[in-house]
């Protein structure tokens, strides 16, 4: 069964088209690379996942339930299967990165304090953020926000880990160690979407890869696909981040 | 051509004005609607109820006490020409109970809490805080704009009696320093003009405009666009617009009262 699957999908905000006739399938547990400059879609494409925004034509499936179809309380129960982190981490400044991380928890079991804060302490314990339960959201740098964004879409396991530009904003290292942990919750049974423009980071977690320009896929499938692409654009992308 | 440029402008004007109006009445029927229906939020009622209610009150009651003193210093003043002091403390009751309470209440609270609603939820709108709500499976428009709404209906009568309290107490520090009277007769004459009806109906004006200036603002919030130039918009337009319809609609809110109950009128 396929974890997502675009079908025919078109958005225009105004008279902008976003996507266009965009299709793909994301097998359970495999990690899904959406490639591809800024400003392509990428991130639109994601926002269909997660039904923040609605296809103007074709359908969005999420282990096979149609998006687009499903009523509030339907789509919530899809969404809390799905952990998300966001182009800007956007975490809930109001709350502490611990009580941001332990927010879903709260939500959607009946654990106990202890437990919750022992999960979301052990999430914050992976993203190197275990000193820093108490501290408030503005008092991070980007790349800790990111990270403690990432801990908070870990928090319940979830099937499917939709996550925008991971590396954006974080040092190398810290970049290579969220990659590998990317890679541990793959392994450990994990759809992953990511929507990112760094290629080594791509190649370190994907399994299948798109690349998008101007909402249109110009190539998909493995890296050793898209890097003998003979798509001047694709061509030009992967030698620009270093690949091939 | 110029005329006909000038209805256009004014057309296009009104056009907006009753789409906003009714974007507005939408969204707060949506509220009505949403409240009865779990979840129920009462953690988030309870902190929106002490941010937005408890952080008001040294404001509310700063600003009762001056208006007590100031409205006992006019009433004064005029009732001394037809030598009718002794009415100054039922005429400071009637006006702060009856009117100048809630009105003055629901102005500061506009300011104070329709301007931080409409920066808060328009500034986690546009920091994608609201679609990180949705994403982990929690009802935004619930959990921001309704628990806002209750508490701030919950809020408002207590804020108002504060007030009204306050005011009193001002009126009270005026007339004893002015003439020396004492706090038993004072509150004695106070109240011999004031009914229940009086307070009761008055106070819960005040749940109304509590429901205006959350919905208002948390509309405004919810829509804001255009980064922190939105926020700031939003959060000036949740004052302005909270405060124009907090006055309509306490002219609508008085002559419904004197309809249902005519001898507050009296």
């Amino acid at each position: 069964m396929n974890a997502v699957r675009f079908d025919h999908v078109s958005k225009a905000f105004g008279t902008r088209k976003v996507l266009d006739d965009l299709s793909f399938e994301i097998p359970k547990g495999q990690a899904f690379c959406l490639l591809g400059r800024s400003g392509t879609g990428k991130s639109v494409a994601l926002r269909h996942i997660i039904g923040l925004v609605k296809a103007d034509s074709g359908g969005v499936f999420v282990e096979d339930n149609d998006i687009a179809t499903l009523d509030a309380r339907q789509l919530a129960d899809v969404r809390k299967h799905m952990g998300v982190l966001f182009q800007n981490a956007a975490l809930f400044d109001s709350m502490s990165v611990g009580e941001n991380v332990a927010f879903p928890l709260r939500r959607h079991t009946d654990w106990s304090d202890a437990d919750i804060r022992a999960r979301a302490m052990a999430k914050l314990s992976d993203v190197g953020l275990e000193e820093d339960f108490d501290t408030m959201p503005g008092d991070l740098s980007g790349g800790m926000k990111k990270r403690a964004g990432l801990a908070r879409a870990m928090a319940l396991d979830p099937a499917i880990l939709l996550v925008d530009e991971p590396s954006a904003g974080l040092d190398p290292m810290t970049s290579r160690e969220i990659d590998e942990l990317l890679v541990k919750t793959k392994q450990g049974g994990t759809t992953l979407v990511v929507v990112t423009h760094n290629i080594p980071s791509a190649r370190a977690i994907g399994d299948r890869f798109a690349v998008l320009d101007q909402g249109r896929m110009l190539a998909s499938g493995t890296i050793e696909a898209l890097d003998a692409s003979e798509e001047p654009l694709v061509q030009a992308f992967m030698r620009a981040q270093g690949g091939g | 051509m110029l005329q006909l440029s000038l209805v256009d402008r004014v057309g296009t004007r009104a056009l907006g004005f009753f789409e906003l109006a009714g974007a507005i009445a939408t969204f707060g029927a949506r509220a009505v609607i949403e409240a009865p229906r779990p979840p129920y939020e009462p953690r988030e009622i309870l902190r929106h109820a002490y941010q937005l209610g408890c952080r008001s009150a040294p404001l509310v009651i700063t600003a009762g006490v001056a208006i007590g003193v100031v409205l006992s210093m006019h009433t004064r003043a005029s009732l001394e020409r037809f030598g009718a002091e002794a009415m100054i403390p039922a005429a400071l009751a009637i006006a702060l109970i009856r009117e100048t309470g809630p009105l003055i209440t629901g102005l500061l609270v506009a300011g104070r809490v329709g301007a931080g609603i409409g920066a808060e939820i328009g500034a986690m709108k546009v920091t994608e805080q609201i679609d990180a709500l949705e994403a982990n499976a929690v009802d935004a428009f619930k959990y921001l704009a309704v628990t806002r709404i209750i508490a701030l209906m919950i809020a408002m009568p207590l804020l108002t009696i504060m007030m009204d309290f306050s005011g009193m107490l001002g009126g009270y520090v005026a007339e004893a320093a002015t003439s020396g009277m004492s706090w038993q007769l004072y509150f004695e004459r106070a109240f011999s003009y004031i009914s229940y009806s009086d307070i009761i109906l008055a106070t819960l004006k005040t749940v109304v405009f509590g429901y205006l200036i959350a919905v208002v603002s948390s509309y405004l919030g919810f829509t804001t666009s255009r980064g922190t130039e939105g926020v700031g918009e939003a959060s000036t337009r949740s004052v302005v617009m909270a405060s124009v319809l907090i006055i309509l609609s306490d002219v609508v809110l008085v002559k419904m009262i004197f309809f249902f109950y005519p001898v507050v009128s009296g």
